[in-house]
C-alpha cells in the first residue's frame, strides 16, 4: 500500500515563541525550525509500515515556501521514497492545506494517510479531519496503535479518560499521538543518500483551491503573566498557608 | 441567529464541559440549542433542559452513536447545520474528533479551543503551548468553534426545556466502533477535579506514583502528570496535563517534581492556586508557583499527607 505523510514546518519545540513588538503574530526571524514533532511520528509510523512489509512506498508532502524544503529532505532521510512540495509563501489555514491534499490523494491515491494530530504553532488539530471529510473516508485520529488488515485498518485513540480502538474502511486517515512511537534520527549515510531521492515541486495555485482567507488574525499578545508567589520553609508552613491563605483546602 | 452547542458526555454522564460550553455559547449572544446524541440519553437530555440559556434539547437516541463516531456526528450535525449560524463544542477529544470533519463538510473554517468570546465573529485562542494569545475574526457566514471549557464557568439552572427527537439517521458505514478501554479510576476526571497533583519526572518511575494517592484521597484530588513523565513510561497518556495533553483549572493545583515545561504550564497555569514542590530552586515552575516548596519529594510528600 501506498502511504502519504503531510508534514509542517514549525518552530523547533525547544525555542520559545515570542511575540512580536507590534503584536501582528509571534517573531519567526531568525528562529530555529524543525519538523513539527507530531510528524515526526508520522513519518517514523510510515517507515515502519514499510520496513514491516505492509507498505510499498512513502511519499511526504509539505505545503508552504521554499524553505520547507528541508524538513521534506528530513522525511527522505528518515526513509521516506520520495517528496512532493506544494509551494506557496501565503499563510494557509487547515482548510486550506486540507483541500489542497485532498487534490494530491486525489492524483496519488494513498490508501492510507498519517498525519499529527496537530502542529505546535497554531495548536488547530483540524487538518486530518478535515481530509477525512473531504475524501469521504475514515478518520483515526490520536493513534496510539494502528494496525493494518486486509481491508481495514483498526485504530486505538486516546481520549479522554482512556483508548478507543475503531475500525476504518480503507482507504483511511489517521492522525498521530504521542505514544505511537519513538521517532528514529537519520544516520548520516541516509542524509546524504536523502539529497538524491526525487523532490517535486508543485506551485499551490495550480491545484485549483480557493485559497482566500477564512480567517482574520487580528492581534497577537503575550498570555498573562502569573505573578511568581512565595517560598515556604516546610510542609506545615505550606498547609497552614493553603488552608488560611489562599483557603483552598 | 442561532447556535447550536453539541452535548458532551460519555454515554452514561453529562459532563461538564457541556454546562462551560453553553456559558461560552451564550456569550454570543444568541438562542441556543443544543444537540445530545447517543444511546439511551434520556436522562441526561432532562439534565441539558435544565441548563440555563437553553431554549430546545435535540435529541438522537440510537445505537448508531453510542461511541459518538466523528464520520457519523459529523453527518448528524450537517443535517441539521442549515438552523445555525454558529455551531460549538468543546474542545474534548470527541469534539476535537468530529467538529473539524463538520466545518470541512460545511465549507468553512474552525475556530479552535477558544478562552474567550470577543463577539459573535471574534475570539481568543492561545497559540504556539500557550506562549501566544490570538484574537481571530471568522470572515466565515456560518462558524464552527471548538470551546476550551476549563476557560469558562458553569452556568446556572433553569426551568426546563423542551425536547425535540430528531429523526434524522445517517450512516457513512466508514467506520466501527470495536473496544474501548475505560482507564479505571476512582478518583474525579482531571478536567473536572477542584484539586489536581501531578507529578513529573522527579518522580522517577511509575511506582512511586503511588506517593501521590494518600494526597489525593484527602483532598478528593485527580492525579495527573508532565509530559516528561508520559514520555519516560511512568503513567499513561491520558494523564497527562499540558498542551498536548489535557488542560485543567482547578481551585489547587499541586506539582510534584516537574520543572515546568512551556508545554505542561500551557495546561495548568489558569489554575487558581498553584504549588511547586521540586528540589531545583531555579526550577521554571516556581517562577507560576504561589507558594514553592524547595525540597525533595520522597520526604516531604509522606509529610504532606500527613499533616492534611
Amino acid at each position: 500500500m501506498k502511504v502519504l505523510v503531510p508534514i509542517k514546518r514549525v518552530i523547533d519545540y525547544n525555542v520559545k515563541a515570542r511575540v512580536k513588538a507590534d503584536n501582528s503574530d509571534v517573531d519567526l526571524a531568525n528562529v530555529k525550525m524543525a519538523m513539527n514533532p507530531f510528524c515526526e511520528i508520522a513519518i517514523e509510523e510510515a517507515i515502519r509500515l514499510k520496513e514491516a512489509g505492509t507498505a510499498t512506498e512513502v511519499i511526504a508532502v509539505t505545503i508552504g515556501a521554499k524553505a520547507a524544503q528541508e524538513q521534506l529532505r528530513t522525511a527522505l532521510a528518515l526513509g521516506a521514497d520520495k517528496a512532493i512540495h506544494i509551494e506557496t509563501d501565503e499563510k494557509l489555514e487547515s482548510l486550506h492545506i486540507a483541500k489542497l491534499l485532498a487534490k494530491l490523494v486525489e492524483q496519488e491515491a494513498p490508501e492510507l494517510v498519517i498525519l499529527g494530530k496537530q502542529s505546535i504553532d497554531s495548536d488547530n488539530n483540524q487538518t486530518g479531519q478535515m481530509l477525512a471529510a473531504l475524501t469521504k473516508r475514515g478518520q483515526g485520529t490520536f493513534a496510539s496503535k494502528v494496525d493494518i488488515n486486509a481491508n481495514t485498518v483498526n485504530v486505538t485513540r486516546e481520549v479522554d479518560g482512556g483508548l478507543q480502538t475503531v475500525a476504518l474502511k480503507l482507504p483511511a486517515i489517521v492522525t498521530t499521538d504521542l505514544r505511537l512511537n519513538e521517532p528514529r534520527y537519520a544516520s548520516l549515510p541516509n542524509i546524504m543518500k536523502a539529497k538524491r531521492k526525487p523532490l517535486d515541486v508543485i506551485a499551490a495555485d495550480s491545484l485549483g483551491v480557493d485559497l482566500t482567507p477564512r480567517v482574520q488574525l487580528m492581534k497577537v499578545e503575550e498570555p498573562a503573566k502569573r505573578s511568581g508567589g512565595i517560598i515556604v520553609e516546610d510542609v506545615a508552613q505550606l498547609v497552614e498557608k493553603l488552608k488560611t491563605e489562599a483557603k483552598v483546602i | 441567529m442561532k447556535t447550536l452547542v453539541i452535548a458532551e458526555h460519555d454515554n452514561g454522564a453529562l459532563k461538564p464541559e457541556t454546562s462551560k460550553t453553553i456559558n461560552a455559547a451564550s456569550k454570543l449572544g444568541f438562542d441556543i440549542d443544543v444537540l445530545i446524541a447517543g444511546l439511551n440519553i434520556g436522562a441526561m437530555s432532562e439534565q441539558v433542559a435544565g441548563i440555563e440559556g437553553v431554549t430546545t434539547v435535540l435529541t438522537a437516541d440510537n445505537a448508531l452513536y453510542q461511541h459518538q463516531l466523528a464520520e457519523n456526528m459529523a453527518e448528524l450535525v450537517l443535517a441539521i447545520a442549515d438552523n445555525y449560524t454558529h455551531i460549538v463544542a468543546s474542545a474534548t477529544t470527541t469534539g476535537k474528533n468530529f467538529m473539524p470533519r463538520v466545518a470541512a463538510l460545511l465549507d468553512v473554517a474552525q475556530v479552535s479551543e477558544i478562552i474567550e468570546v470577543i463577539d459573535s465573529d471574534t475570539f481568543k485562542r492561545p497559540i504556539y503551548a500557550g506562549n501566544a494569545i490570538a484574537t481571530v475574526k471568522s470572515l466565515d457566514s456560518k462558524k464552527v468553534i471548538t470551546v476550551r471549557a476549563s476557560s469558562f464557568d458553569l452556568q446556572n439552572q433553569q426551568s426546563p426545556a423542551s425536547i425535540n427527537a430528531l429523526d434524522t439517521l445517517s450512516d457513512t458505514q466508514l467506520s466501527d466502533f470495536v473496544s474501548v478501554e475505560q482507564t479505571e479510576s476512582e478518583r474525579p476526571e482531571l478536567t473536572a477535579a477542584e484539586v489536581v497533583i501531578s507529578g513529573g519526572r522527579g518522580m522517577q518511575n511509575g511506582e512511586n506514583f503511588a506517593l501521590l494517592n494518600g494526597i489525593a484521597d484527602k483532598l478528593g484530588a485527580a492525579i495527573g502528570a508532565s509530559r516528561a513523565a508520559v514520555d519516560a513510561g511512568f503513567v499513561p497518556n491520558d494523564m497527562q496535563v499540558g498542551q498536548t495533553g489535557k488542560i485543567v483549572a482547578p481551585n489547587l493545583y499541586i506539582a510534584v517534581g516537574i520543572s515546568g515545561a512551556i508545554q505542561h504550564l500551557a495546561g495548568m497555569k489558569d489554575s487558581k492556586v498553584i504549588v511547586a514542590i521540586n528540589k531545583d530552586p531555579d526550577a521554571p515552575i516556581f517562577q507560576v508557583a504561589d507558594y514553592g516548596l524547595v525540597a525533595d519529594l520522597f520526604e516531604v510528600l509522606p509529610q504532606l499527607e500527613n499533616a492534611l
